[in-house]
């Protein structure tokens, strides 16, 4: 069993904040000016940084208690990389990351440590996220011997029993192995040890991107409905936008690195403004033959360009249908256009 | 639109696949038939495992030995038996009549091989060109697949390409020789929903033009109604329903058909509150219950889906729309799944 001397002071009441007091504000999360470089270094005998990859260049969001905050956008465009230095996985290059009133990029390791139980993630694969020799029982109840949260063998076990049943397993499936799991079943083993340390805040990262059609409803229906139960927030990272629409409160956009649209949930399905949102959303093919007959596509030509050599200006502006000549000379600013709804773009 | 009058491509028929394996032995095809006819987008949707790809594979003799068995059936190309040529005629027909692209481009292109250098082989032995002429066909479908400046590309290696550019490369050398049919095994899960669009648009656009028979296997619902004219649907090893796109997505008879229709969230219908899923597990192929294989999960399920698997028959008498399953969906009545064991 690990054995560390923080975990000492852990407290034990459920929901508490282990460093003081209940938090009271509205914004669980808050996001300021993040940035998170990964140097690239020549190849030879002595290596020299000769670039940067910017997988996340200064960008802000808050995420409001008990919401779902969705995260889209294609591939490498820095999703995860912004649920990492979320956890604080890496040192992050610049800005801050504002928890519970508390800036996380600040905290001495030891105190980190601590605070990480009130944050947990769900990764997109749940057949190399699990560890192939620990039984489901392990895997679940680590968490909570790493930091305490159970008085005795007793209650230990009781406690496992208990997340396996919230997460719609069996408690007698606790001595079994992650290969003789399904991939829909894996996954609710990855909730459960989220859940196991009473989190306040769950990034799921393509949590049901890996499962089959059939398996992905009942998954997200588990999520939504551990929500609700145990006063949750999420920051929901997907590629698909239809699951998205279905989960989130509030979604962001990004491309390249940047957030370049957020809104509620309607406004950005019913009132996209970014162009590159626009053509996402136009992308998404409708299971209906009769409705994408008649459906306009935008279809984005050229590829995504490169995180080490972003494009000038709006990085958008070498993909994007409606640019102008400023767009490939100055950065457009994120601004707030109205309610919940902010956008990066000249031409809204 | 669909060529309903098209002559058959391809004519898969009965077609038996299995794995022996030191656990056992995997009915991962079990009795598979379809025709693929000139001019038609085909879709073969269905869950993880369910045989999709290894039924195609099957088609172009890749199956890997020794665990892998074709024991049974025909796949018939313009007529010629493609499960009973010789290893040579085999890879004449390959590339020249039939093309796959697969799952993950990085494994299918040689690393050390130039992209031009991969493009021109085919072009050489397929076509009898020579390496000029064979340069210059390159050039040009390296930008008909939409690579910018694709003559100035040919010298590169793959490592230099994104994965989407790397994808569109198979589509050309899919293409290269102007097959009969091209067989597209998710083309498009490992990309950007953007550069899916971009290269899903491509192949109806081949499709449309060279008349070229399309086989998309994917699980997106959305792809398949956006692209496909016709429609297959697997589950455990077998085809479960088929017909024309129209037919399965506004008439779905096959509760496996129906559940996963239900279950996904849809873009342009108001937001449910709750998603329906299929409950249950997906099947282990090596030990699949007695009857129909989705018994076990299925809410319509009557005393005799648990003895005998049903046969794939018309659904109300049409000669496009077939289904097999004991019940008739719209008078049956549902109940919790599995309870009729
Ligand atoms: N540890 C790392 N070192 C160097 N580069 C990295 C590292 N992690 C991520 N990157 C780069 O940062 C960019 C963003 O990556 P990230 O994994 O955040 O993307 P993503 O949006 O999650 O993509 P996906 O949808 O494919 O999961 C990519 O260009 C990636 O190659
Ligand atoms: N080389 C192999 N050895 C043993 N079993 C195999 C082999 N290849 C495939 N299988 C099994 O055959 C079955 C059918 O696999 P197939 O790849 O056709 O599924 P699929 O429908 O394409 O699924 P997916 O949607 O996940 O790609 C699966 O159960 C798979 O595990
Ligand atoms: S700022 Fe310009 S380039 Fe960027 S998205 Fe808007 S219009 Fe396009
Ligand atoms: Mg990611
Ligand atoms: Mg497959």
């Amino acid at each position: 069993m690990t054995q560390e001397n923080e975990t000492a002071v852990m407290t034990q009441e459920s929901g508490a904040a282990p460093d003081g007091a209940e938090f009271e504000g509205e914004n669980l999360l808050e996001v300021n000016n993040l940035k998170m470089y990964f140097p690239v270094n020549s190849r030879g005998v002595i290596p020299r940084h000769v670039a940067d990859v910017k997988a996340v260049d200064d960008i802000s969001f808050f995420v409001r208690r008990g919401e779902t905050l969705g995260v889209v956008g294609e591939s490498g465009c820095g999703k995860t990389t912004v649920g990492r230095c979320i956890m604080q996985v890496y040192k992050v290059t610049d800005g801050e990351v504002v928890f519970e009133g508390v800036d996380l990029t600040k905290l001495s390791p030891g105190r980190m440590r601590r605070m990480r139980r009130r944050l947990q993630m769900i990764f997109q694969d749940p057949y190399s996220s699990l560890n192939p020799r620990m039984t489901a029982g392990s895997i679940i109840g680590e968490p909570i011997r790493i930091h305490n949260m159970a008085r005795g063998r007793g209650e230990y076990m009781e406690q496992v029993e208990e997340l396996l049943r919230v997460v719609g397993l069996n408690p007698y499936m606790r001595d079994r192995y992650p290969h003789e799991f399904s991939g829909g079943q894996r996954q609710r083993i990855g909730i459960a040890r989220a859940l196991a340390v009473r989190p306040s805040l769950i990034i799921c990262d393509e949590p049901v991107s890996a499962l089959d059609v059939s398996i992905q409803a009942q998954v997200i229906n588990l999520l939504e409905e551990l929500q609700e139960q145990f006063d949750l927030t999420y920051i929901f990272i997907a590629h698909d936008l239809s699951v998205v629409r279905h989960i989130s409160d509030r979604v962001a956009v990004m491309y390249l690195g940047k957030v370049v649209e957020i809104a509620t949930r309607e406004e950005l399905y019913e009132n996209p403004l970014h162009p590159y949102t626009r053509a996402l959303l136009s992308a998404v093919p409708i299971p209906d033959p009769l409705v994408e007959r008649q459906r306009e596509r935008i279809v984005l030509t050229g590829d995504v360009p490169s995180p080490i050599r972003p494009p000038s200006g709006c990085r958008f502006h070498t993909r994007c249908p409606i640019a102008i000549d400023m767009c490939s000379e100055e950065d457009p600013e994120f601004r707030n256009v109205g309610g919940d709804h902010w956008v990066a773009c000249h031409r809204v | 639109m669909a060529t309903e009058t098209g002559q058959p491509v391809l004519e898969i028929k009965d077609l038996v696949t299995r794995f022996y394996t030191a656990d056992g032995v995997v009915k991962a095809v079990d009795g598979v038939s379809y025709n693929v006819r000139e001019g038609e987008i085909v879709g073969v949707v269905g869950e993880s495992g369910s045989g999709k790809s290894v039924t195609a594979l099957s088609v172009m003799r890749l199956i890997p030995p020794p665990g892998g068995r074709i024991e049974q059936g025909e796949a018939l190309l313009d007529g010629e038996d493609m499960l009973k040529m010789s290893n040579e005629r085999v890879l004449e027909v390959r590339g020249a009549k039939i093309a796959m692209i697969f799952q993950e481009p990085m494994t299918s292109l040689n690393p050390v091989l130039t992209i031009g250098r991969q493009l021109t082989e085919a072009l050489e032995t397929h076509l009898e060109m020579n390496r000029a002429a064979a340069a210059t066909r390159a050039g040009e479908l390296l930008e008909m697949v939409g690579i910018p400046d694709g003559r100035n590309r040919l010298n590169d290696y793959p490592h230099q390409f994104s994965g989407g550019m790397r994808q569109r490369v198979m589509i050309a050398m899919g293409l290269s020789c102007e097959p009969r049919l091209l067989i597209a095994d998710e083309p498009t899960t490992a990309l950007d929903v953007t550069i899916q669009a971009q290269i899903l648009e491509l192949m109806q656009r081949l499709n449309q033009e060279l008349g070229t028979a399309v086989i998309i296997i994917t699980h997106n619902l959305g792809v398949v109604a956006r692209y496909a004219h016709w429609i297959n649907v697997m589950y455990a090893g077998r085809i479960v329903e088929s017909g024309p796109a129209e037919t399965i997505f506004k008439n779905p008879r096959h509760p496996y058909t129906i559940g996963l229709l239900a279950s996904v969230p849809r873009l342009d219908e108001p937001r449910r509150a709750k998603l329906e899923p299929i409950e249950g597990m997906p099947p282990d192929l090596m030990n699949l219950p007695g009857g129909c294989s989705f018994r076990p999960r299925c809410p319509f399920a009557i005393d005799r889906c648990a003895e005998e698997y049903p046969p794939f028959e018309p659904v109300d008498g049409s000669i496009d729309h077939m289904k097999a399953c004991w019940v008739d969906v719209t008078t049956a009545g549902m109940h919790a799944a599995g309870s009729a064991n």
